[in-house]
């Protein structure tokens, strides 16, 4: 029987960082760590000494993760990613979870391949939900100053709303530019001439 | 005429201007190529983007491409460096602590001579800690090169440590690092945080430091032979423009913007200008080619220089450099000459010259009569002859 994992887990998001856990804890016994600062990084994956670590691509601090995965020499370890350079689709998967882990032992991949379908899976679904929350939110606030920008209209040019939404409208169309942006630089203009 | 896309990532920092200003100045349109920019995390992150197709073009670490022929990247695919985006324009810092240790020992900070700047650090309690953003860096080599001048070795006397460029203030001020080496703005952010003092620019020990370069994937660049060429154009006139002096001021406005590098137009002067403040008392500091993206054949892909790096990597890894057949040919000056000739460019009647011959700028033998290079020097004096060495 082989020993438990133990594997590091570098997220400052607390929510994103447990979701993981939680989906890796599904795949088998394992020890893991959280680590969230990006101070004394390195030093703290290197005292915890373990034999997976996972890192957002988009994290900065991967470049300090990758010099302790590569401290024996670039020629001992893989470089990037996975214990099996030869399983691309893994990797591919990977890369677009936005994830990247580096084995700092020589795992088999076959002991590694749950937990990273366990993480890619969980990856993906914290991103999109993600995405889903930043879209909503940019919805909302062009539409507040859509909003904004008729009422400017409507009180300076006597326009109805009909009318207001029309000429920003036809203003964007014939700009080339998104309705938001037309009403946005209405807005900023006219709270620099009142 | 539809336009050509090219997604091409990039790191925040100075040197990555040659590829925004292809983009925001008009040049990568120009010939046809939608330019589209990414501003990456990490440079781990860049190389992957590319490796694995993301990307077709990055700015790039100049060691890279050579560290791919060596095999150093284990099975990534070969990159190639198409063309040299910048010289020098990194910095060499020191923590608050040890820059008063410094001046308490009547150290002067010229900002000049690496020398002087080593024999000072040498009394320092070791073994220090040094940041670089990433261990195959031309950063590490310049840092190496000069602490082995001083008797020092890896290990006891020092250890280097990888921390991105954004957080090299932070590490500093966390008593995290003594020492560290870090392209600009990043140097002066530490400046100005108050965390540290600049020591030398990385000119003072390689005037002619080859930074960065355009990186594609071999197979690419050798399967799209016409869009190579005019993505090489584009950053070739966008480099010539950087050149202009009168260019400094509109380029920091540029580099300023939150989707590049997103700190002050005034930070981004320092090095654009070549005129640096050294320490949180204000003091200044003018080196002329603090930064060079054109001038003086400053973007041809010597093959003198993918030498050079070759051997330091295979010294530092312990792997035959001889081993790997083809290392210079990563740096393409073939694909140079052939894209940038008929618009303009001067070209060398060789491609490997003797690295650290010249004490001053220099008259060479070009294809079309006569060009001049920039000053090469190494502090130490050393001369690095390709030819020579094998």
């Amino acid at each position: 029987m082989a020993e438990d994992l133990t594997i590091v887990i570098v997220e400052q998001d607390k929510e994103r960082a447990h979701a993981i856990v939680d989906s890796l804890r599904s795949s088998g016994n394992m020890n893991i760590h959280i680590l969230s600062g990006q101070s004394r990084l390195a030093r703290s994956v290197a005292e915890l000494n373990p034999d997976v670590v996972l890192i957002d691509v988009a994290n900065p601090s991967r470049d300090t993760i990758e010099q302790l995965a590569l401290a024996s020499g670039p020629l001992d370890r893989p470089v990037a990613l996975f214990v099996d350079r030869s399983d691309g689709q893994m990797t591919q998967a990977a890369i677009e979870a936005g994830m990247s882990a580096y084995v700092v032992d020589g795992l088999q991949s076959d002991r590694i391949k749950p937990i990273m379908d366990a993480a890619i899976a969980r990856f993906h679904m914290v991103r999109r939900m993600r995405t889903e929350l930043e879209t909503t939110k940019r919805a909302l606030e062009e539409r507040k100053i859509i909003d904004r920008a008729k009422g400017l209209l409507m009180k300076l040019r006597g326009l109805s709303e009909e009318e207001a939404y029309a000429l920003l409208r036809k203003t964007a169309m014939d700009q080339g530019k998104r309705v938001p942006d037309v009403a946005s630089a209405l807005v900023t203009a006219s709270e620099l001439l009142s | 005429m539809k336009r050509i896309p090219i997604d091409a990532g990039f790191i925040p920092l100075v040197d990555a201007a040659p590829l925004i200003v292809a983009y925001e100045m008009g040049f990568a349109g120009e010939e046809g190529i939608d330019l589209r920019l990414r501003k990456a995390p990490s440079w781990s992150t860049l190389r992957d983007m590319l490796v694995f197709g993301q990307i077709q073009a990055a700015h790039m670490l100049s060691p890279l491409p050579v560290a791919s022929a060596l095999g150093l990247l284990r099975g990534l695919p070969r990159l190639n460096a198409l063309m040299v985006t910048s010289l020098n324009g990194t910095v060499i810092g020191l923590s608050s602590d040890v820059a008063e240790t410094l001046k308490q020992a009547g150290f002067g900070f010229d900002f000049t001579d690496a020398v002087a700047a080593g024999e000072a650090i040498k009394s320092l309690p070791r073994p220090l800690r040094i940041g670089v953003p990433f261990l195959m860096s031309m950063h590490t080599e310049l840092v190496t090169l000069w602490l082995a001048s001083l008797g020092m070795t890896e290990t006891t006397d020092y250890s280097i440590h990888a921390i991105p460029p954004q957080i090299m203030a932070q590490a500093v001020g966390n008593d995290e690092l003594d020492l560290f080496c870090v392209g600009e703005p990043w140097g002066s952010v530490v400046v100005d945080n108050a965390q540290g003092a600049l020591l030398l620019p990385g000119s003072a020990i390689w005037s002619a430091a080859p930074e960065k370069v355009l990186a594609t994937s071999q197979d690419w660049a050798d399967e799209n032979p016409e869009t190579t060429n005019r993505l090489m154009r584009a950053v070739w006139r966008a480099s010539k423009w950087l050149s202009k002096p009168d260019s400094a001021t509109m380029t920091a406005e540029i580099l300023r913007q939150s989707q590049y590098l997103n700190v002050s137009a005034e930070i981004l002067d320092r090095s654009l200008k070549g005129r640096l403040t050294i320490n949180a008392q204000g003091d200044t500091r003018t080196v002329p080619n603090f930064i060079e993206f054109h001038n003086d054949a400053a973007t041809f892909p010597w093959k003198s220089q993918a030498a050079w790096i070759g051997e330091r990597l295979a010294e530092r890894y312990h792997v035959d450099g001889n081993g790997a057949p083809g290392t210079q040919t990563v740096f393409r000056s073939d694909l140079y000459r052939q894209a940038l000739g008929p618009i303009g460019a001067n070209l060398p009647a060789a491609s490997l010259k003797v690295e650290g011959a010249l004490n001053a700028p220099s008259e060479v033998e070009a294809i079309d009569g006569s060009m001049i290079l920039g000053a090469n020097h190494f502090f130490d004096g050393s001369i690095y002859d390709p030819d020579q060495e094998k």
